[in-house]
């Protein structure tokens, strides 16, 4: 830390693990809750497997904490706890909505679906598993900025593998898998990783060229045709991306992370009013180009209009919300079956009306601090590749929830993605906590105490040791 | 499961929810609270990189620091011209080091600057700059320095395009 003077001396370097294992605690006691909860008031009962389950959730969460005692003691105390409780919110709803779809198909004299949630139980100890893996490998972030070009590259094969003939895959509608095997994964997740590193490596070194030269165009200092290559370039995959993958939310995603990023570096207003003109250039282009993208914004101007069609999914939510009304129907209590994609793209529906609006600002608040939490490192950290870094993953996790939850309550046309860390789905689990890891490694050396400053004659050894 | 039960189950589970923020938020702000240093606006400033012709908004000009409003915190080291202009480091007791390293006391991000320029350490005749072996030298008022040499408050400090100040 810089200026450590009297103020900030020893006795401030509190760490504040112990903090975070308080936190982990309860939100495992808030996942048991919530289980029984849901097995009481449909009255299913408790599983038989339900502290079997709830043990392995706890090992998980302590597994973790432990590795982050050991490896990263400096580190943010809250990112840990809040994307634990966020995971294990999303394993009780995905539970309750396994419930709910075992008795209608009881009702319906169906065969009994198998149950979602120890599908994400499992991606949930990958995930571990491999926040585990980052925070041992990855002693410093700054080796990752070695990667910058490696990473852009693979980044943007991943974003391009699911167009592959034979292992891509289209899954209603959006060509978005890769399927290998019986398994399938969505490459987009692990890109926005490796193109955040990418756009971070790339602006730290172009940075100053960006924010330094340019012409004036109306008043309005613009960059020099040749430093637009780069946003140009980016605008237009992710272009591609809609048009070949039709992913409205992926595509949505990296525009933003790229030009949030480039305003970060350069700090220069101007590429947010070029990013909001390319944006609004590429809305009227989809929207005027592809039939899917028109019927999103007609629904959302009036999903009422079409409530039986393609307006079904947002106005079942809207009204999940409303008979969640301020204190939620309780867990159990609600119809978020009802809405299709409840468990993906819908869960926080599900959560606002089992939950009600204080659940749901809840979690949003949980959402914010986590960002906040993200962005704080950013400003913390010394070196700019990890200020850049820290503040593009806490982006991309910031647009994620924004996108998903404007979509879902109607603020923004609906675009599927998934809420992080809540929602069913493997990679996206995995590719948020391995955000989190880094993140954790980032504010490790931020938040470290001083080393001891260096004797003029120790200058060779200092050298030797960064 | 009465609905009595159920009902304060589900107050019950909301209250944790909350708790659990409530638990977040106040030791976040016993975070917030802590003694900040310049480094947040520091670090932030110097990625934008100030060339005075080129970027005529970059380089502010540099206010004269209000004393008044440090004085109860003892001296300080004043940056009055370059990209990182207007950051306070208080001086307390230890040393403080000027350079491009990164974990120098004020990381000075300048072409004309070497990795450990110099340090600033306090002595009975006040505080003393030391030049680390720099390439571009270390300035008092309008003399190189080769040796140590004690830092009369207000006398500017000169390090490639960076200014510091003394201040009581």
């Amino acid at each position: 830390m810089s200026a450590n003077t009297a103020t900030e001396a020893a006795p401030r370097q509190r760490t504040r693990r112990n903090l975070e294992l308080v936190l982990l605690i309860l939100a495992w006691g808030l996942g048991v809750l919530g289980t029984q909860q849901v097995a009481w008031s449909t009255g299913e009962g408790l599983h038989s497997r339900f502290w079997i389950t709830a043990a392995v959730v706890g090992v998980l969460a302590l597994v973790a904490h432990i590795i982050v005692r050991w490896r990263v003691p400096y580190s943010d105390p809250f990112l840990l706890p809040i994307a634990t409780l966020l995971t294990i919110l999303g394993l009780v709803m995905i539970y309750r909505l396994d419930v709910a779809a075992a008795q209608r198909a009881e009702r319906n004299d169906n065969p009994i679906p198998t149950p979602d949630v120890y599908n994400q139980l499992t991606w949930y100890a990958v995930a571990v598993l491999l926040f585990v893996l980052v925070l041992l490998v990855l002693r410093d972030h700054r080796v990752l900025q070695r990667y910058t070009y490696t990473a852009g590259l693979v980044g943007v094969i991943l974003l391009l593998l699911p167009l592959a003939p034979v292992i891509g895959a289209t899954v209603n509608g959006a060509t978005l898998w890769v399927r290998v095997g019986g398994f399938t994964f969505q490459p987009a997740e692990a890109a926005k990783i490796l193109l955040t590193i990418f756009f971070a490596g790339y602006l730290v070194v172009t940075r100053d060229s960006l924010a330094l030269v340019r012409t004036k165009v109306l008043g309005v200092p613009l960059p020099r045709a040749r430093d637009l290559g780069p946003i140009l370039i980016v605008w237009a995959l992710s272009l591609g991306v809609l048009v070949f993958e039709r992913d409205l939310g992926t595509s949505l995603l990296f525009f933003g992370l790229f030009v949030a990023m480039l305003y970060i570096a350069t700090q220069r207003w101007s590429w947010l009013v070029l990013g909001f003109v390319l944006f609004a250039v590429g809305a009227v282009f989809a929207y005027l180009m592809f039939g899917h993208v028109r019927t999103r914004v007609q629904i959302w101007l009036d999903p009422f209009a079409y409530a039986d069609t393609g307006g079904y999914q947002i106005v079942q939510s809207l009204y999940g919300f409303a008979n969640g009304g301020l204190f939620g129907t309780g867990l159990g209590r609600g119809y978020p079956e009802l809405v299709p994609f409840a468990n993906t793209d819908f869960i926080l529906a599900g959560l606002g009306e089992e939950l009600g609006l204080t659940g749901a600002i809840g979690i949003l608040l949980l959402y914010a601090v986590l960002i906040e939490r993200g962005l704080r490192t950013a400003v913390a950290v010394r070196d700019p590749f990890g200020q850049l870094l820290a503040a593009g993953l806490s982006i991309t996790l910031a647009l994620q929830v924004f996108v998903i939850v404007g979509g879902i309550t109607r603020l923004i046309p609906l675009t599927g993605l998934t809420t992080p860390f809540l929602s069913y789905g493997g990679s996206s689990l995995v590719a948020n906590w391995v955000i989190i890891a880094i993140l954790l490694v980032i504010s490790n050396r931020a938040r470290r105490p001083a080393p001891t400053p260096p004797s003029p004659d120790s200058t060779a050894t200092q050298v030797v040791r960064r | 499961m009465t609905e009595f039960a159920l009902t304060l189950l589900r107050l019950a589970f909301l209250g944790a929810l909350w708790l659990f923020i409530i638990i977040t938020v106040i030791a976040l702000r016993r975070d917030l609270m802590q003694p900040r240093e310049a480094r947040p606006a520091a670090s932030r400033a110097s990625s934008r990189p100030a060339k005075p012709p080129k970027a005529p908004k970059a380089p502010k000009p540099a206010k004269p620091p209000k004393a008044s409003k440090h004085a109860k915190s003892g001296p300080s080291l004043v940056v009055t011209e370059g990209p990182l202009a207007q950051t306070v480091i208080p001086l307390g007791t230890a040393q403080v080091t000027l350079g491009r390293a990164p974990d120098s006391t004020l990381v000075i991000d300048d072409d004309y600057a070497s990795s450990r320029h110099a340090r600033l350490y306090p002595s009975d005749d006040g505080w003393i700059v030391e030049d680390l072996g720099s390439t571009n030298g270390t300035w008092i008022d309008r003399t190189r320095i080769t040796s140590p040499t004690v830092l009369p408050p207000g006398v500017p400090l000169r390090i490639g395009r960076t200014t510091l100040q003394l201040q009581r």
